[in-house]
């Protein structure tokens, strides 16, 4: 008997663009030809153009501004004081975390590169001219580059503005069980320590930060154009700052050249170009340069951490012990949830199953910048998943154990989910031992040692390192993430028009991750639309829902699944057309990509397009006409995706400098809406993770000068010596997310910066060297073999006067 | 990134030059690749109010090898050039081994090596070539022409002898006497970067004699520290074991690095040390095999 099976005719979904293709960016069309729209090519008629005066010094008292020779120069058209924007109640302004940032210094500065002062004029080269012009008397006090200067007893106040302030501590909070920790250390066989510091580094975008602030005073309207990776949340900032009314603010964030969490939080040049304004009644320019960029906005990183690891002698972990000092700069001003002081530092160990475990975290303030922003990670995730791999490879060494059997010992196992982690989030998905096996497989892990061995008796010395981690991505839920108050969901509003094309908008904002083609993908998946007639446009407060934006690996779990379920909506309304178009009732049509079709009669059918046409030509009565819908995705948990990245290296012992010989990720990021840009996005946060391990730091020397305030200074890795990248991938889909991804775009720049650092730690076993800070500059790693010894990072640094 | 005001003149003959240069009464700069002069204008460090854009001028550009083995390097030839001049390298090979570690592809597409003698930088990596290769600069001002060995051209950090009217024209290398050898090492943390610590050797053997040394040394000092003492180690002599712990010793000792982020005085010193015993072992490795 043969049984013929009724010929499908849905569409070939990767043909069309959908869910698995590796479609080309559609954006990329405009930026290689040089199309891009930034905020630099905003040109207004009758705009005029912003430059800041920085301080030079790391501390001191304002004695005097003298700025009337600023005035003198032909063209200058505004110049502002601290003085001037507090007649405004604007020389303050709140930071994202519950404290206040100065926008122009009036008391004090604080950091190197403090705004002190602006001129608005007719071209920038004038106002360059006339910010020199303009002379400032300080009156130098102490400086403070560390916590530890920070907490001394004799330590001069940094922030006597604030009342009630006494010394320099910005917060203490605490996470986790404190008693079952301690019986958890009072039972180990073996109690492994670390310590290191996590150096300040910056996301330092090719695109600085920057704004055209255009007040119209004859309609009330400011509209304002703006590096922004959260265009909805500087509307509210806006609105609550400058007391504006917030219907009549609308916020513009163009084409953005990268963000990486640096164009988070709200700048005092985008407040001061705002004001310049409303009081020159002209639209103004400012873009901040390089320097600017580097030494004033949000920094990532600069975290003292140390721990201890309770250990039984089978190897299995009983709990941990976790301190972290940090170092905010001059204002607290981290960009995370509200409820957690230190980010979500305590995700740390979530992909061990590990009884209990306390952290303790300390923040401070020092004459440094402010912003402790989530350079590529989701709320100080970074600085958890190193610790935690740096801890694990201690303890496995201190156990004499091999260091994967000991990861593998002790992940949580693949069928004990979901699983309660230490610190309480709530894991739900994922295959970490199967992730390790596949990258061990890739390595040639055995195959290694044998290697390592054999060159070792040439006094070659060749190390592997592994670092394995599940991280939190998306946040919310709304119960636990808040910023500022405002809850953490996303936005979708999806439109059909009658030809069958579409226009998406979310209250997400691409700055280089490629949402234009990837949410379309989403839309081709769900409604068999081709990608190519879907336009998706981000970015505009005037017409985009709202929504928290782009941050915290959270687009693709959040907004992307507000995209699935407005695209559900409206495939719904579809149905109902398609039913009244089929003339059956709604029960008997049945979905097939791209095409409803009669459950009895397959071959009678109607496309998504047909439905579109009739949703605005031939809609049934009492039905709505139009074929749109919104969706706000307040998602149920936090998406867990993981990665194993394994590194093997070799270092010149004469000189200190290391090669990775090979270096191997698996990625386990649910379902890939596109492989391409999710290997892209992979590539990028590997090279981050390299630059960090291997070059890249912002460090200060005991006069509070900011080291690497420039591109000579503050290193970013070229093709030539970034390593090639060999990658992997596992799909555990996430259970509760509408299609079943996870973030992705950090999780590289997360786990891969302790897979080079425990490599050259590997290499060194048997030195006398437990931890050398990053960047592993070829003179630390020179120093620790010479020294036998750790070798801090930690500013100030040390120079020869 | 917005420089002071400025002028500019672009002009078309040597002479037009050095009567721009002349009347600019030492407020007028040279251009010719501009890598470095134009950042630091960009950051207010240089403010030059005339620049005198040295491009147009015919002949500068040539890169001459003369039957002597002489090298002469126009002012308006770029990095690019001397990496791709194979030979240039024949007769000098350090030239070919410190081309293509200058900077990074786009700088050396435009920057040039008179230009970064001119500079004077004392992280620059061609004044220590040409330093080890006993080289010269040739200037031409409103009285003619002079030739100004390196060891006198650089006379501070971002200070060189010329006067304020005077265009180095072009840079001389002299042709060698006997077999060439030696190289360029260069520490740096990425492509780009400036050398934490370099060294250029050059020497020329008779057999297996040396004839004739220069080591000198970048990034270790206020200015290119000339190793004379390392390279007096090594003349006379074969390339011993000891003659090659002698002369790197001798360099370790000329260079004079301050502490910064790149690394300790000590470190660097011991970078010094370990780069001419490379470049010597290989070189004594290589005629050994030779012979």
């Amino acid at each position: 008997m043969t049984v013929t099976e009724p010929t499908s005719r849905a569409l070939d979904e990767i043909k069309i663009g959908g869910m698995g293709a590796s479609r080309r960016r559609v954006e990329d069309n405009r930026f290689i030809r040089g199309k891009g729209h930034y905020v630099d090519d905003v040109v207004l008629p009758g705009m005029l153009h912003m430059e800041i005066l920085r301080s030079p010094v790391a501390h001191a008292r304002i004695v005097s501004i003298d700025a009337s020779a600023a005035w003198e120069i032909p063209g200058v058209r505004l110049v502002l004081t601290g003085e001037m924007m507090a007649t405004r109640n604007l020389a303050w302004m709140p930071t994202l975390s519950y404290d206040t940032q100065a926008v122009l210094a009036t008391d004090k500065v604080r950091f190197q590169g403090q705004e002190v002062a602006a001129v608005i004029a007719d071209d920038p080269y004038i106002a360059k001219d006339a910010c020199e012009a303009i002379v400032v008397e300080y009156e130098q006090l102490p400086v403070i580059v560390n916590p530890t200067q920070s907490l001394a007893p004799d330590a001069p106040l940094i922030r006597d503005d604030k009342v009630g302030q006494v010394d320099n501590v910005c917060f203490t909070w605490q996470v986790g069980d404190q008693d079952a920790t301690d019986r958890a250390f009072a039972e180990a066989d073996v109690v492994s320590r670390i310590e290191m510091h996590y150096p300040r580094s910056h996301p330092s975008p090719l695109e600085t930060c920057g704004s055209v602030a255009d007040f119209d005073r004859a309609t009330g309207k400011l509209t304002v154009y703006m590096t922004t990776q959260a265009p909805h949340i500087v509307r509210a900032a806006v609105a609550l700052i400058a007391e504006l009314p917030e219907h009549l603010i609308r916020i513009v964030s163009p084409d953005l050249g990268g963000g990486f969490g640096n164009k988070v939080p709200v700048y005092p040049g985008y407040v001061i170009s705002i004001l310049a304004s409303i009081l020159t009644e002209r639209p103004v320019k400012w873009i901040e340069d390089r320097t600017g960029n580097l030494i004033s906005t949000g920094f990532g990183r600069d975290v003292y951490l140390t721990g201890e690891m309770a250990l039984r002698k089978d190897g299995r972990i009983l709990g941990v012990r976790m301190h972290t000092d940090s170092d905010h700069g001059a204002f607290f001003g981290d960009a995370q949830p509200s409820k957690f002081k230190i980010g979500l530092l305590h995700s740390a160990f979530a992909c061990y199953d590990i009884p209990t475990a306390h952290l303790t975290a300390r923040g401070v303030y020092t004459n440094k910048a402010p912003g402790g922003v989530a350079y590529r990670c989701s709320f100080r995730v970074t600085e958890a998943m190193f610790f935690q791999e740096r801890m694990v490879q201690a303890a496995a060494d201190d156990l004499g154990m091999d260091q994967a059997e000991f990861r593998r010992l002790n992940f949580v196992r693949d069928d004990d989910f979901p699983h309660r982690t230490p610190f309480g989030f709530l894991t739900d998905s994922g295959q970490y031992a199967k992730c390790l096996q596949v990258g061990l497989d890739a390595i040639d892990y055995e195959g290694f040692l044998r290697e390592k061995a054999e060159a070792a008796k040439n006094g070659r010395l060749l190390g592997i390192g592994i670092s394995c981690m599940t991280e939190p991505l998306g946040a919310g839920n709304s119960r636990e993430y808040d910023i500022l108050g405002i809850k953490m969901f996303d936005s979708a509003e999806l439109r059909v028009h009658m030809t069958g094309k579409a226009i998406l908008r979310t209250g997400a904002k691409t700055q280089g991750q490629g949402h234009e083609t990837t949410w379309a993908q989403i839309v081709a998946h769900e409604l068999g639309i081709p990608a190519e007639d879907i336009l998706v446009e981000e970015g505009d407060t005037d017409t985009a829902p709202f929504g928290m934006g782009t941050y915290a690996s959270r687009s693709t779990p959040v907004a992307g699944a507000a995209i699935a379920m407005a695209a559900r909506k409206v495939k719904a309304k579809a149905r109902q057309l398609a039913a009244h178009l089929l003339e059956v009732s709604e029960e008997d049509v049945e979905w097939e990509l791209g095409r409803f079709y009669v459950r009895s009669a397959p071959d009678r059918g109607v496309s998504i397009q047909e439905c579109a046409m009739a949703a605005y030509s031939n809609m049934p009565d009492g039905l709505e006409p139009g074929l749109e819908a919104n969706a706000y995705y307040d998602p149920p948990n936090l998406t867990w995706p993981f990665g194993c990245y394994i590194a093997t290296v070799e270092i010149d012992p004469a000189t200190g400098v290391w090669d990775v010989l090979r270096f191997v990720a698996v990625d386990d990021c649910g379902v890939r809406i596109n492989p391409m840009i999710v290997e892209g996005q992979i590539m990028g946060g590997l090279t981050e993770a390299y630059a960090m391990a291997s070059m890249q730091f912002i460090t200060f020397d005991a006069d509070g000068n900011c080291i690497g305030s420039n591109f000579m200074d503050y290193l970013l890795p070229t093709a030539w010596e970034t390593p090639g990248w060999e990658l992997h991938e596992v799909v555990t889909p996430c259970p509760h997310h509408p299609i079943g991804a996870k973030g992705v775009g950090e999780c590289a720049t997360v786990g891969g910066p302790a897979a080079f650092v425990n490599a050259v730690m590997d290499a060194l076993k048997g030195h006398g060297v437990r931890n050398v800070d990053m960047p592993l500059l070829p003179d630390r790693v020179h120093e620790a073999l010479q020294t036998r010894g750790d070798v801090s990072g930690a500013p100030p640094i040390r120079t020869d006067r | 990134m917005y420089p002071s005001r400025f002028a500019y003149e672009a002009p078309r003959t040597l002479d037009e030059a050095i009567g721009l240069l002349h009347d600019g009464a030492g407020e007028a700069k040279v251009l010719a690749g501009g890598q470095s002069l134009v950042p630091l204008m960009k950051l207010r460090f240089a403010n030059p109010e005339l620049l005198v854009d040295i491009n147009n001028l015919p002949g500068l550009d040539r890169l001459e090898t003369l039957a002597d083995g002489t090298i002469r390097v126009g002012a308006l030839v770029r990095h690019r050039d001397l990496e791709r001049a194979g030979d240039v390298h024949r007769i000098q090979p350090v030239v070919g081994a410190a081309a293509p570690l200058i900077a990074d592809p786009i700088v050396r597409t435009r920057g040039t090596l008179v230009g970064s003698l001119c500079h004077a930088d004392p992280q620059g990596d061609w004044a220590a070539v040409v330093t080890a290769l006993r080289g010269y600069v040739v200037a031409q001002g409103p009285g003619g022409r002079r030739e100004i060995p390196i060891g006198d051209f650089v006379t501070g950090p971002f200070q060189n002898v010329l006067a304020h009217d005077e265009v180095a024209v072009e840079a001389v290398l002299p042709g060698p006497r006997h077999t060439v050898a030696g190289g360029f090492l260069k520490l740096e943390r990425r492509v780009g970067d400036f050398a934490t610590a370099g060294t250029a050797v050059a020497i020329e053997l008779d057999g297996d004699r040396v004839t004739r040394a220069g080591i000198a040394l970048t990034g270790v000092g206020s200015r290119t520290v000339d190793a004379t003492g390392a390279a007096e180690a090594l003349v006379g002599r074969a390339l011993t074991s000891e003659a090659i712990a002698a002369a790197a010793d001798a360099a370790a000792e000329a260079a004079q690095p301050t502490a910064d982020h790149r690394g300790s005085a000590a470190y660097k010193k011991h970078v010094i040390h370990t780069f001419v015993t490379r470049i010597l072992t290989r070189v004594s490795t290589t005629s050994e095999q030779a012979a």
